[in-house]
């Protein structure tokens, strides 16, 4: 059974990745549009470090975290809209009429986003060390980065899932996307919590997970090894994962509905 | 659990059997009301209805993608509800849009659906070629599926659907909107299946030529109740009248026309410009007919007699004619399904 399942994984892994890669209108706005934006707010926003308590001479290397965050949200919407069209144009039925299990459908679909969280962590850091940026961390650092990043893709994938799961449809997993930058916005993502004097805006960063998630990357790039960072970090990209898991296995059992 | 040689000679024994199946829709009508059905082992039976008949709801539950709301059934002698993963061993599916992700070459789903169905990977690759080839492929086999004309899809969805040398083979309307080379094709290859291998075919169309050329047996649904069920011959002689249709030189004469025709019999059909009856004396009324126009004045500009066909079978059941009968078909939402993954 193990081995069926293993198969299973490996079969729809191997469809996502080669969808992923065969689909360059979701791999390069997802490298492009953060780089993008990487390349504005570094250069607009570096007189930021000249406020006391900023904790960075550089801030290119304070801003490299927000790529890796807009980057996961790109996971969101291609990994849901992705299983969207397979509900829409019928092929889930064609999975649900084989001894296809649901949780090896979860996880081969996650495995495009795995690709697509590789190479845009990839990408991100190579670029932002280029331009300048810090790597208190070493190659230690770079490796845990990428770890890092896509653990954050893989799990906001999940959310994905269970979007498309539960709606069936591509534009409703599309309409999340504003939604998940909103978060990435009301975030310290332009400043660090400590210096975010607009009481509600503290509170509400400070309340927000993906400060936390910013707040990793940052240590590992020009703090220095902070194991509480890390493990805030990767302990949020779990507990999402989790609960997306969870509800997109719900979601499943509704959705892909055979005796 | 029955071993898998178990489920295949179970499977071989039997065709399908429903006893009062129903679907019904939240806050809509019953999409399938109370149909029984006896489908023998190797038989290619025809389900043939208008869009929205409850053709293609019949074929979920009888494939376990959509639970009943009554009545049972068994597919391959398993029940549909409490015995769903034997029965889905038992068969192969082209459901009602060829379900291809266009970014795959055929090979490709070939793989994929050998894997998912547990064939041993050195038969996988054997499989899979054996089937493009079968189905005309072979050539194709490394282009992506967006590529594929609507005939080499739905020949790729059929190959699919026979990965697992199922027994049994649903198959929803796989020639709509194909052309008349590729239909006859996928005819060909749908009899051939039944023929050489053995396999139950459980066909639904809203051709009635695709019924009359390839189904031993046929069930013509309408509002999700079959109203007739037989072999194409025996339900086109249960009609036994043909049906006589003229058209008018004159327009104006068309009311005066129809008049005329049903002394003969009912009204049948619809003429666009002219009128059709049927005829309660058989073929020998034809002359009668012609020398009652030609005694009322009329002016025929063509005149033409119809054997029964399954569309006047369609007709004298249902009132209407099979050709634009359709509603669209209620699907299910994803809450009203029961069931796991």
């Amino acid at each position: 059974m193990k081995g069926r399942l293993r198969t299973q994984v490996g079969q729809l892994a191997h469809r996502s990745v080669l969808r992923t890669l065969r689909q360059p209108a979701q791999i390069v706005p997802a490298l492009v549009f953060p780089l993008f934006l990487l390349a504005v707010n570094s250069g607009g926003l570096k007189d930021a470090t000249n406020l006391p308590g900023f904790p960075t001479d550089s801030y290119l290397s304070f801003a490299l975290a927000v790529p890796f965050m807009q980057g996961a949200l790109f996971s969101v919407m291609n990994t849901g809209t992705d299983l969207a069209r397979d509900i829409e144009t019928g092929f889930l039925n064609r999975l649900a009429l084989t001894p296809l299990r649901g949780a090896a459908l979860l996880s081969g679909l996650l495995a495009g986003a795995v690709v697509l969280g590789l190479v845009q962590a990839a990408t991100y850091l190579i670029v932002g060390l280029v331009a300048g940026a810090e790597l208190v961390t070493g190659l230690g650092g770079a490796l845990t980065i990428v770890a890092l990043s896509v653990s954050i893709t893989v799990a906001f994938g999940s959310i994905g899932l269970f979007a498309a799961l539960r709606t069936g449809s591509g534009e409703a997993v599309q309409s999340l996307f504003p939604v998940f930058f909103v978060f990435l916005f009301i975030s310290a993502m332009a400043l660090p919590l400590n210096l975010i004097q607009t009481n509600w805006f503290h509170d509400v960063a400070s309340a927000n997970p993906v400060t936390y998630l910013l707040e990793a990357f940052r240590s590992l790039l020009f703090e220095g090894w902070d194991l509480g960072a890390l493990a805030l970090g990767f302990g949020i990209a779990a507990a999402v994962l989790a609960v997306g898991l969870l509800a997109a296995s719900a979601a499943l059992k509704t959705r892909l509905v055979r005796t | 659990m029955a071993s898998l040689r178990e489920v295949a000679e179970q499977s071989q024994r039997t065709g399908i059997e429903v006893e009062g199946l129903v679907r019904e829709f939240k806050n809509g009508p019953r999409a399938v009301d109370g149909i029984d059905l006896d489908v023998g082992a190797g038989e290619i039976y025809g389900f043939l209805g208008p869009n929205g008949a409850g053709k293609s709801t019949t074929v979920l539950m009888l494939t376990t993608l959509l639970p009943p709301t009554a009545g049972t059934a068994r597919v391959a002698g398993f029940d549909i509800v409490s015995e769903g993963p034997r029965v889905r061993a038992s068969i192969g599916a082209a459901l009602q849009e060829a379900a291809l992700d266009p970014l795959l070459s055929g090979r490709e789903h070939m793989r994929l659906q050998t894997a998912l169905h547990g064939l041993a990977k050195p038969e996988r690759e054997e499989r899979g070629q054996e089937l493009l080839a079968r189905v005309g492929l072979a050539e194709a086999a490394d282009r992506k599926v967006g590529g594929y004309s609507g005939g080499m899809k739905r020949r790729l969805d059929l190959a699919l659907a026979l990965v697992h040398r199922p027994r049994i083979l649903f198959l929803d309307e796989p020639t709509t909107g194909l052309d008349i080379q590729s239909r006859t094709a996928l005819w060909e290859e749908v009899a051939r299946l039944a023929a050489d291998d053995g396999v139950t075919v459980f066909l639904t169309t809203q051709y009635l030529e695709e019924a009359d050329a390839l189904a031993e047996r046929v069930g013509i649904i309408d509002h999700g109740r079959i109203v007739a069920e037989g072999t194409p011959a025996e339900l086109k002689a249960e009609i036994g009248r043909p049906t006589v249709e003229a058209v008018p030189a004159d327009p104006g004469d068309r009311e005066h026309l129809a008049g005329v025709l049903e002394r003969f019999g009912p009204r049948a059909g619809t003429s666009p410009r002219g009128a059709a009856a049927r005829l309660e004396g058989g073929e020998a009324q034809l002359a009668e007919v012609v020398r009652a126009l030609d005694a009322e004045g009329i002016a025929i500009e063509h005149l033409q007699l119809h054997a029964p066909s399954l569309d006047d079978v369609f007709l004298a059941k249902t009132g209407r004619s099979l050709e634009g009968a359709g509603d669209p078909e209620p699907e299910p939402a994803p809450e009203e399904a029961v069931g796991a993954a």
